[in-house]
């Protein structure tokens, strides 16, 4: 597993993991049931500290993206791919609909809101 | 967590410093860097952690045993690297493996072995003709020889080039792989121990300023502005 911390972004270390790990189970490169490296394995890896690879798993797992298994380790929790795909989904229909309104203010149409769009997913 | 070393209103008085009310935990599992500037009190610390000084007041508990009563028992359990004071440079490693083998119950002498292969160390050469950072290596092997739970270092980093330091960094991490382990170690170069340590102690001029988890100290503190 590739995980790429930086040092002079502002995000805190655990978060960096996080997002990471996160984007990896939604572009489907880490599998529910995959097994992730262990806490201490991954700070070792990393020349972290064991708190902060601690903390980015128990979020993880608050968050419902992956499930430890006392003494087996901590894996991708199953089905909830969906769940995750669906609730981003719902954050983008809602952002979308920011900007529709914003479009009908301003007199902007439909086709310039798509072309924005083309330009911005490339 | 359980603590494997529990340090508590320790106090030690030369005439000119003293270590005023010394109290922190290192918890089982982890990596604890304690900092501060030459002369501020990490080394007394560490000694008189294990006894090496006689301490004025104040208590020490390593694996929730009394430094006091059960030195000798703790000590079985510590690996112990010191700035100074090691073996005569005109010993090799085979010699101190003969030596080791009667001090400690557990020294292992495959294990010591294995770890003079691991860190690329000649075992019959002696250790005047080593560099810096082999020796450094060297006094880690010896202390980790007779699998300690515990490693008190002290320095251990300094004067070594970022390469060697970092091959260090990783036998600490490697050592807390088991979550029984845990390793207390000096230094005042706080990049290394900004990465790998989990909780830093600062101590300045015999006092305690902090002691915290590396992720306090960096994350919440990294905005702050100097006027």
């Amino acid at each position: 597993m590739n995980i790429i911390i930086s040092n002079s972004s502002n995000a805190p270390i655990y978060e960096q993991i996080k997002e990471q790990i996160k984007s990896k189970i939604l572009s489907n490169e880490l599998k529910p049931g995959d097994l992730l490296p262990s806490i201490r394995n991954l700070a070792k890896d990393l020349r972290i500290s064991v708190i902060t690879t601690k903390n980015a798993y128990e979020e993880l797992e608050r968050e419902g993206y992956v499930e430890t298994i006392p003494g087996k380790g901590t894996y991708i929790a199953s089905k909830n791919v969906e769940i995750i795909k669906e609730e981003q989904m719902q954050k983008i229909e809602g952002l979308i609909d920011t900007a529709v309104s914003i479009a009908k203010i301003s007199k902007i149409t439909k086709e310039e809101i798509k072309d924005i769009l083309d330009i911005l997913y490339e | 967590m359980d603590n494997i070393l529990e340090v508590k209103n320790l106090c030690k008085v030369y005439d000119r410093f003293s270590l005023k009310n010394i109290s922190f935990e290192l918890p089982k599992g982890t990596i604890m860097g304690l900092v501060g500037e030459n002369g501020a009190g990490k080394s007394t610390t560490l000694k008189a952690i294990l006894n090496l000084v006689k301490i004025n007041n104040g208590s020490v508990k390593v694996f929730g045993l009394d430094m006091k009563d059960k030195e000798i028992e703790i000590k079985e359990d510590i690996g112990v690297v010191l700035d100074e004071g090691f073996f005569s440079e005109y010993l090799t490693p085979t010699n101190i493996n003969d030596i080791m083998t009667g001090i400690y119950k557990n020294w292992s002498k495959e294990l010591f072995f294995k770890y003079l292969e691991d860190f690329n160390l000649p075992k019959d050469k002696i250790s005047k003709e080593y560099s810096t950072g082999m020796k450094m290596k060297l006094k880690i092997a010896v202390a980790l020889a007779h699998k300690p739970k515990l490693l008190i270092l002290d320095e251990p980093t300094s004067g070594l080039d970022p390469i060697a330091r970092g091959d260090i960094l990783d036998i600490f991490q490697d050592f807390i792989q088991d979550e029984e382990h845990s390793v207390l170690v000096s230094s005042h170069i706080t990049s290394d121990l900004e990465n790998i340590a989990d909780y830093i102690t600062f101590i300045n001029n015999g006092e305690i300023v902090l002691s915290k988890t590396r992720d306090e100290l960096i994350d919440k503190m990294r905005n702050c502005k100097m006027y």
